[in-house]
């Protein structure tokens, strides 16, 4: 039956849908910004953004900060373009980066000394097109065996297609695909006589192009089309007889996907200069999902916004231990006055967690100086202000060990916290919190590499429990029939 | 046959069932099923729990292909096609809608636009003359969102402004069957399948739907096929009526005619051999 299980929306009159619709908003002045948005219409809002965005270098962005912002905007593309593929026509494509790497090497093989006797380097308004037109076909070649299936299906074959164009890339024609060495000295974009050669001019590029494919995608979804698509994702069987073609509906959402994929791939080859067949595999697509997932799947704005929001955090912050620490306890800090009521039972689990960090750090330097001798390794004023709060061993060996059966301890906590209610949760949140600063400053922020993975987790798990819909997205029932 | 009650207006057959069979497996769900639906004629199809209703929808739909026998449907102008084992999609854009037992609405879709996506088979813009805002998109863009108003509007207040914008899940259950009925009516069909319009919903609604019938037929000239368990509507909206027992159609005819059936009687009630000499 179609009706929704859980949520207070079923038999509801107008004031229930009303109810429903203020809670679509974000908490507080975020929300009221939201509302104020919705206000100004869509390509206003869309105007504005578009114009911050090419401010930012004006800022002063630039070297290491202009470089994640490129691959932030890169991402951002992706996912906006994935969104027509999994949000608007609901299916699960994990294949989706192979068209990204098919628009990367189309771009470089059309761009470099590659192919022919002194190399094929075609203007990029010839070259766009064609590697857009061929990303199209190979979607509708994927789509075609692909539009039978449904779900978890269509989800593992997909992901073999997206692995066998990484194999494909790694081993066949060496000497024009470079198999495991790429392309390298690949053109810049050249058109008109204007020659793309610094990372400001990607930049700016990137944010015109982005802004763009979205108000195309904008005009689209509220078109013939897009409710086409919408339809398929909701009921097939009832789209179709409401005269909607399901099969063809689907390959066309596949082809437009594949074609906003190879348009971010021209642009990444070219700013890189350089293509690998590393750079198209699986951890590529599971950025690409987080920020969708993390924006709301279905919002044009949230794609977009999700992948910025997660490339920024992933690759930008979480490089750096200082900025990944301000990261990990402002996070922790949120979440604690978000989710901890009333006042007074918050003020006495920080003022609680603080005494104990005092209280810990004095006894273990009345019993030996050495157990405290490391300090935290987070810098700056926060790294100062821990210094006597958190414990840290003198000797790394001992930190490291100490570190690692924190973690299992803190994992062990957490389970047990998720286990007791009322008082005794309570309680036990202080020294969980206590150990998860331990765990950090003796362990994680000196690997980045594994930290960052487990932080954009984390912030996938909080945004799950506070916001199922995403950051931008419109709640959604799920209807089993 | 004599139905007892001519249908009103042009007696040409819009839909013919003609010997039609389907099977699943060893399971005979319709077997050599003969049914005609004139223009602007209202037939119900009654009959108990699993008597096959619900399959004859889907095979007229193309849901399901017949083992055996034909579904022949009028073309306005031409002679009538035979439609059977074509697809779902195709038969919609022929003219035949339906609306469906267990509803099945786009229900994260706003009301106005659930309406609005069953006019894809009547407008031929392609994706980029919609981002372009080319005049053949944005008229028939026009046109789309004027016939979903007028079909809404059929519906007065139950459908009224305020709630176009809402996504289909805020619906009443009942306002979600009337949504339902507006979606079909939005592809201009010349046939109507109606799959119990009136389930879920109390007296005064259920006299409703009964009018609601009636004045779809009156006021769009379409033809419609009902299946319906409240025998106040079959009685109230119906021009002839058909029962089906096992996949067998068992009688048909005027209202009071079949369901003083002896066989309609067995169908619903089982075999008792007074009621059976009551009925004779």
């Amino acid at each position: 039956m179609s009706i929704d299980p859980q949520g207070p929306k079923v038999g509801a009159d107008e004031w229930v849908a009303r109810q429903a619709h203020r809670r679509e908003y974000l908490p507080s002045w975020l929300g009221r910004a939201q509302q104020a948005g919705e206000r100004i219409g869509w390509w206003p809002r869309l105007a504005i953004a578009g114009l911050a965005g090419l401010a930012l270098p004006l800022l002063g962005l630039g070297g290491f900060q202009l470089q994640v912002g490129i691959d932030a905007l890169v991402i951002a593309l992706l996912a906006v373009g994935l969104n027509i593929v999994v949000g608007w026509a609901g299916l699960l494509d994990l294949g989706y980066v192979a068209f990204f790497g098919f628009g990367a090497y189309g771009y470089a093989l059309l761009s470099s000394s590659q192919l022919g006797a002194n190399g094929i380097h075609l203007p990029y308004w010839l070259s766009l097109p064609i590697v857009m037109i061929g990303a199209a076909i190979l979607g509708l070649a994927v789509g075609l065996p692909s539009r039978r299936l449904l779900g978890d299906y269509l989800a593992i074959v997909t992901l073999f297609l997206g692995e066998a164009f990484v194999e494909f890339t790694n081993n066949v024609a060496p000497s024009k695909l470079g198999g495991p060495n790429g392309i390298t000295s690949i053109d810049p974009i050249h058109a008109f006589g204007v020659s793309l050669n610094t990372n400001e001019s990607y930049f700016y590029l990137l944010v015109i192009v982005l802004v763009v494919t979205m108000a195309v995608l904008r005009l689209l979804e509220y078109s013939r089309t897009g409710r086409a698509w919408r339809a398929v994702r909701e009921d097939p069987l009832a789209a179709a007889a409401m005269t909607i073609p399901v099969n063809r509906v689907k390959l066309s959402a596949f082809a437009c996907g594949a074609m906003v994929a190879a348009l971010a791939g021209t642009i990444f080859a070219a700013q890189q200069a350089s293509v690998f067949p590393t750079d198209f595999d699986t951890p590529i697509l599971i950025l690409i999902y987080a920020g969708l997932i993390l924006g709301g799947i279905g919002s044009i704005a949230g794609a977009a916004t999700g992948a910025l929001v997660v490339m920024v955090i992933y690759d930008g912050l979480l490089r750096s231990p200082a900025e990944a620490s301000i990261l990990f306890y402002g996070l922790g800090l949120l979440t604690l006055l978000v989710k901890l009521r009333p006042w007074r039972r918050l003020a006495l689990v920080l003022g609680a967690t603080i005494a104990l960090g005092f209280a810990a750090y004095a006894i273990a330097n009345a019993i030996s100086p050495s157990v405290v001798a490391g300090g935290p390794q987070t810098a700056g004023v926060l790294g100062d202000g821990l210094r006597d709060w958190i414990i840290v061993p003198g000797n790394p060996q001992t930190a490291q060990t100490a570190g690692n059966i924190g973690f299992v301890v803190l994992i062990c906590l957490a389970v047990a916290l998720v286990q007791v209610k009322g008082r005794w949760r309570t309680i036990l949140l202080v020294p969980t919190i206590y150990l998860a600063a331990f765990v950090w400053e003796t362990r994680l922020v000196n690997e980045p590499s594994i930290t960052r993975q487990l932080m954009i987790g984390a912030i996938l798990i909080v945004m799950m429990i506070a916001r199922p819909q995403g950051l931008l997205g419109q709640r959604r029932v799920e209807v089993a029939t | 046959m004599s139905t007892g009650h001519e249908p009103p207006g042009d007696a040409r057959p819009v839909l013919e069932l003609d010997r039609l069979s389907l099977s699943f497996g060893g399971l005979r769900a319709l077997s050599e099923l003969d049914l005609q639906v004139s223009e602007r004629e209202v037939v119900s199809v009654i009959g108990p729990n699993g008597a096959g209703k619900t399959t004859v929808f889907n095979v007229i739909t193309g849901v399901y292909e017949p083992s055996a026998g034909d579904v022949r449907f009028g073309a306005h102008p031409g002679p009538a096609q035979s439609i059977a084992g074509q697809s779902p999609h195709v038969i919609a854009r022929l003219g035949i809608a339906r609306t469906f037992q267990t509803l099945r609405l786009f229900m994260n879709m706003s009301v106005l636009e659930n309406v609005m996506a069953a006019t894809y088979g009547g407008t031929r813009a392609m994706p980029w003359e919609s981002v372009l805002r080319l005049p053949r998109a944005r008229r028939e863009e026009r046109e789309a969102r004027a016939l979903a108003e007028e079909v809404l509007s059929f519906f007065g207040q139950r459908l009224a402004g305020y709630r176009w914008d809402q996504p289909a899940y805020s619906l009443s259950y009942a306002n979600r069957r009337r949504l339902e009925i507006a979606r079909a009516l939005a592809t201009r069909p010349r046939l109507l399948l109606l799959d119990e319009p009136a389930a879920g919903m109390n007296p005064a609604e259920t006299h409703e739907v009964t009018e609601l019938i009636g004045q779809i037929r009156d006021e769009r000239g379409v033809a419609i096929l009902v299946i319906e368990h409240d025998m106040h509507v079959v009685a109230g909206c119906s021009d002839r009526v058909v029962a089906l027992d096992h996949g067998i159609k068992i009688a048909e005819g005027g209202f009071d005619q079949v369901a003083n059936h002896p066989a309609v009687v067995e169908a619903y009630m089982g075999r008792h051999p007074e009621d059976l000499a009551g009925a004779e």
